[in-house]
């Protein structure tokens, strides 16, 4: 471990009802970095998520993020604080709210009900506001309610409100399921701008997108690291291609 | 929840409540436009519950937690009222007994139980109708709410608050009158109760603290404190992900909507003149919900209007046909979940968005 790394999973183990969703899983992040994360169904990607931001609690295992905060004794609220922001499989936005309401509650800022009471929208907030709009391209759907948006569209709300938060590290859970060709082209380049700032992880099925994004990949089976490195390199391992063809 | 609904609800509760006592006091009893005592103590008691709806659809409607023990609340700031009113009474009871209520002398009570003390100062007991149902909101919640108790759980928790507190208040030995409950009041800060302008100044009084109950709960909804309750409402593992803690924004709400019910109890109790357990009862919560789902989930308005329009409804028909009224309850609820999910409410305020929802979803931007 050196400083340059962000978050560190040290055999992390988990198990439900007897089966090991994640299997002494171990993965290094570094700062600025983009990781993706691919595997089969039941590899263990969402889990490692739920692991991350305090929704599930490791049987075994350290979670260290930055220099030395371990996520294993934080709650949700607690770990997005930190600076972990989190986009689901599913895009999840308040759909009985605007879309700028939607990053507006997104907002770095003074979470506590004593605040929020009082709370005036600034100039300051509206300004980051249309910022967020411009890069996630939907500053005309702005007083739209974010359930009658398209797919696509709800997705790039989850990221806007993602940066909403100013984390340093964001983890994205399959953002191109469900997206046409020229939605996901977009994500690609919507994903590799965060980057040039945040951390990000992208767990995704879609391989052709894995290699637009042209990181370095990690590949889970059976909760445990398979192989990593270049999308060219994993894909001629001879045990991923087991893996996702059969034996 | 447009403006002009709003609106428009201040000025009928406020309106109708000045109105029906000019019309009670200033007309004279021979004449067509009267309006008997009675009808004003009526109009009293269904704006008291308004207050119960009101506080029912602010943890429902917007924060999603559907209690069906809200009359709890409710029963608890009246009883604290009419604990006062006992103390009021004074030695002009049947037994004449100076400190001890009637109730306490027929029990064969030696001395005024402890938690009787103070009521007969009005500050004191006022002070008691917002602090019992507070605190009891403020336990309740936050062991529920910090479990992350929810949904169908929660509900089934509050309908056994509330019937424990039933049964509890049933019995003799709790001190708040059993059975029969507390009644015969005389006087509510030193004015005879049973006077045409009492009831009048009653009614009016009621239509104030309901608006005010509903300015405050607007101003809730509206804020940003209220976005992160719908939030919360439909999305609660986001809001956690986002870094706010449920928890807290429920617990809140809820801690005010007990107040605001317990509010609507105490001014429920000498309008109508007696307080008992049956106020415990869980159908009166079922009933509060039946209300606000008539009226209109989720819009404060809706609330209010359900909770006079059921009641209306209710004084009329248990008046003709007594043993149907449940099942026209019933009924009603059934009809109202199927066919007018966003209640009557709900039915108004469609009418002028249908066209701008009709209207094809724009292309995404390319």
């Amino acid at each position: 471990m050196t400083d340059d790394t962000l978050l560190y999973l040290d055999g992390v183990s988990v198990s439900f009802d007897g089966f090991r969703a994640l299997n002494s899983l171990s993965l290094l992040l570094s700062r600025g970095e983009m990781r993706a994360v691919i595997g089969p169904n039941g590899a263990g990607k969402t889990t490692m998520m739920d692991v991350i931001t305090g929704k599930t609690r490791p049987d075994t295992g350290k979670v260290v993020f930055g220099a030395a905060t371990d996520l294993t004794k934080l709650d949700e609220p607690a770990i997005a604080d930190l600076g972990i922001g989190r986009k689901f499989q599913k895009p999840t936005v308040f759909e009985a709210h605007s879309v700028w309401d939607n990053l507006l509650l997104a907002l770095a800022g003074d979470r506590r009900p004593r605040f929020t009471l009082w709370a005036r929208q600034s100039s300051e907030e509206s300004g980051r506001i249309e910022d967020i709009l411009r890069t996630i391209r939907l500053r005309e759907h702005r007083d739209r309610r974010a359930g009658d948006l398209s797919h696509g569209q709800k997705q790039w709300l989850e990221i806007g409100m993602l940066l909403a938060q100013e984390p340093q590290l964001l983890l994205v859970d399959e953002p191109v399921a469900g997206m046409t060709d020229a939605e996901t082209e977009q994500t690609a380049e919507l994903l590799r701008e965060i980057n040039r700032t945040r951390s990000v992880v992208v767990v995704e099925h879609d391989m052709a997108f894995v290699r637009a994004l042209g990181v370095k990949v990690t590949v889970l089976h059976e909760g445990s690291v398979l192989s990593e490195g270049s999308i060219d390199h994993v894909s001629n391992d001879p045990r991923v291609v087991e893996v996702y063809l059969g034996r | 929840m447009s403006p002009w609904s709003f609106r428009v609800c201040l000025v009928a509760v406020l309106g109708g409540a000045v109105l029906l006592s000019v019309l009670n006091l200033a007309v004279p009893e021979t004449a067509a436009f009267h309006v008997p005592t009675y009808a004003v103590s009526l109009a009293g008691k269904y704006l008291s519950y308004a207050m119960l709806a009101l506080a029912v659809d602010l943890v429902w409607g917007f924060a999603g937690i559907l209690s069906l023990g809200h009359a709890a609340f409710f029963a608890l700031g009246g009883y604290a009222m009419g604990m006062y009113l006992m103390r009021q009474i004074g030695t002009r009871g049947v037994y004449g007994n100076a400190i001890l209520p009637d109730f306490m002398v027929f029990l064969n009570y030696k001395s005024l139980p402890w938690y009787w003390h103070g009521f007969d100062n009005p500050a004191f007991a006022i002070v008691m109708v917002l602090l019992v149902p507070a605190v009891l909101a403020l336990i309740f919640g936050w062991l529920a709410f910090r479990s992350r108790v929810s949904g169908v759980y929660l509900s089934i928790i509050t309908q056994a608050l509330t019937y424990a507190l039933l049964l509890a208040f049933f019995r003799n030995d709790m001190g708040f009158g059993g059975n029969n409950g507390l009644t015969d009041f005389k006087d509510m800060f030193g004015i005879p109760l049973q006077e045409d302008s009492t009831r009048c100044g009653m009614l009016i009084a009621t239509a104030i603290f309901l608006c005010g109950a509903l300015l405050v709960s607007r101003y809730l909804v509206t804020s940003r404190f209220g976005k992160v309750l719908i939030a919360v409402r439909d999305t609660e593992s986001r809001t956690r992900f986002l870094g706010y803690r449920p928890e807290r924004y429920k617990l809140f709400v809820w801690v005010l909507s007990a107040v605001i019910a317990g509010i609507g109890g105490a001014l429920y109790v000498p309008q109508v003149g007696i307080i008992n357990p049956g106020e415990f009862s869980p159908a009166n919560s079922i009933e509060a919900v039946i209300w606000v789902a008539v009226g209109g989930r989720g819009t404060l308005v809706g609330a209010v209007l359900g909770a006079v329009l059921v009641n209306l409804g209710k004084t009329v028909f248990t008046g003709a046909l007594p043993e149907l009224w449940l099942f026209a309850l019933g009924a009603l609820f059934i009809l109202v979940t199927l066919l007018l999910p966003g209640g009557i409410l709900g039915l108004l305020g469609r009418a002028p968005r249908r066209p701008k929802n009709a209207t094809p979803a724009p292309e995404p931007a390319e």
